[in-house]
């Protein structure tokens, strides 16, 4: 469970997130919002790559201030752009990278990278270039070099945004298959209409925290009247 | 090392990366250090039975010296006007057999063992302090986004010629860095999520 208590986040003077408490234990929940509402800085709160001004964010009991490190095995985060993301040129070291950074030998690595790269269809790109794929191959990629260090929690940013329908389609299969509980920003409404749970942001504040099909409704009146 | 590996069965293949970069380092040396043409063209042949026992073509130790004939062309000429053509011949055997030992060197290791072969020759370096993992890492960001940033300054080069200013450098060169600091944060964020 993720715990977001009193959290206040302020960048370059300008407050992005205001006092916003929330308790995360659905499997699966959309974050909504416009453009600058704060709804991928709150994402990034998850697993500490930002640290609120005010408040705090417990992951399973765990303060991110605190325990950084241990919160980013625990919520893996996949960002908008992949090519942003992708850190190794050939695709099945990329996939390797985490599993590096966890201290995993060598032979576990490939074992388990093979693993991931089967599970989503990306095995016999293994020994290529990254920049090659499509975008909704490396975007795939991307899900797979997180979801290989096993998070209990992902978080996925926009994971859509840049994609044709055929790879939006793909994507959207791969989120409903994951084990792990999934906190998808998004502007894809279709994306979250099988949700447990949609959050809608606006300038920093929690509009509305409803199921998908109310909250959908709520969001695109609120967007209407603006 | 971008595109280069190419996955065959061979001892060379099979050879610890960094024995390679040793024993390139060390033949470079020699050559550079002992100016013999009869040791320019055993080295040559050395090289070329070499690919052989890589299970790679003669035509792709070809393709390793093939971009750098204008250079040569411009070393040949310099050599002829200010020494002989036959030193002129014997300095571009000499680089060609470079190119080839390195381009053998990066065809039959991936990048991720030749990165890891850097770190561990780099780990005496831990003992002042360095964290040698990040000197490998920038190794590889820096052959990872070799193409991404070719691709955003292509499509700023775009942007800017549909609106004429194409001729304009600072047109170009502005975005693109404004783009590239942009991806650098992302980047690194993204680094920071997977535990490094």
């Amino acid at each position: 469970m993720i715990e977001v208590q009193n959290v206040s986040l302020t960048l370059d003077n300008s407050p992005v997130l205001r006092d916003v408490s929330l308790t995360l234990s659905e499997r699966r929940i959309a974050i909504l919002g416009s453009n600058g509402s704060g709804k991928s800085t709150f994402a990034r709160l998850l697993n500490g790559l930002r640290l609120p001004t005010e408040g705090r964010v417990l992951v399973d009991g765990l303060d991110t201030a605190k325990h950084g490190r241990d919160i980013r095995k625990k919520v893996g985060f996949v960002f908008q752009n992949p090519d942003n993301q992708i850190v190794f040129p050939i695709v099945e070291e990329d996939v390797a990278f985490g599993l590096k950074n966890l201290g995993l030998p060598a032979q576990d690595r490939a074992r388990l990278a093979e693993e991931v790269l089967g599970r989503y269809g990306l095995l016999s790109r293994r020994g290529q270039s990254s920049h090659v794929l499509s975008g909704g191959q490396k975007q795939l990629l991307a899900i797979a070099g997180v979801l290989v260090m096993d998070p209990e929690y992902v978080v996925l940013d926009e994971p859509t945004t840049l994609l044709d329908l055929r790879n939006k389609l793909k994507i959207a299969n791969a989120i409903e298959a994951l084990e792990q509980t999934a906190i998808v920003v998004t502007h894809d409404l279709d994306l979250v209409s099988k949700f447990d749970r949609a959050i809608v942001f606006e300038e920093g504040r929690v509009l509305v925290d409803d199921q998908p099909d109310r909250a959908t409704v709520r969001y695109i009146k609120a967007m209407q009247d603006a | 090392m971008l595109d280069l590996y190419v996955a065959r069965d061979s001892p060379l293949h099979a050879l610890a990366p960094g024995w390679k970069i040793l024993a390139l380092a060390i033949v470079c040396s020699v050559l550079f250090a002992i100016d013999h043409i009869a040791l320019s063209l055993g080295a040559l042949c050395g090289t070329l039975v070499l690919y052989r026992v890589a299970r790679l073509s003669v035509a792709m130790a070809w393709q390793q010296v093939r971009p750098a004939w204008w250079i040569f062309g411009l070393i040949f000429v310099a050599q002829l006007v200010f020494n002989s053509w036959l030193i002129g011949l014997f300095v571009i055997l000499r680089f060609a057999v470079l190119l080839m030992l390195a381009g053998l060197l990066t065809l039959t290791t991936k990048s991720s063992d030749m990165i890891d072969g850097i770190e561990a020759g780099l780990t005496p370096l831990r003992r002042f302090g360095f964290r040698t993992e990040g000197i490998s890492l920038a190794i590889s960001l820096t052959l990872r986004f070799i193409p991404v940033l070719t691709q955003v300054v292509q499509e700023v080069r775009e942007a800017q010629n549909t609106r004429g200013l194409e001729r304009n450098p600072f047109a170009i060169a502005i975005p693109s860095i404004v783009r590239t600091i942009k991806i650098s944060e992302e980047i690194s964020d993204a680094i920071d999520a997977r535990g490094f």
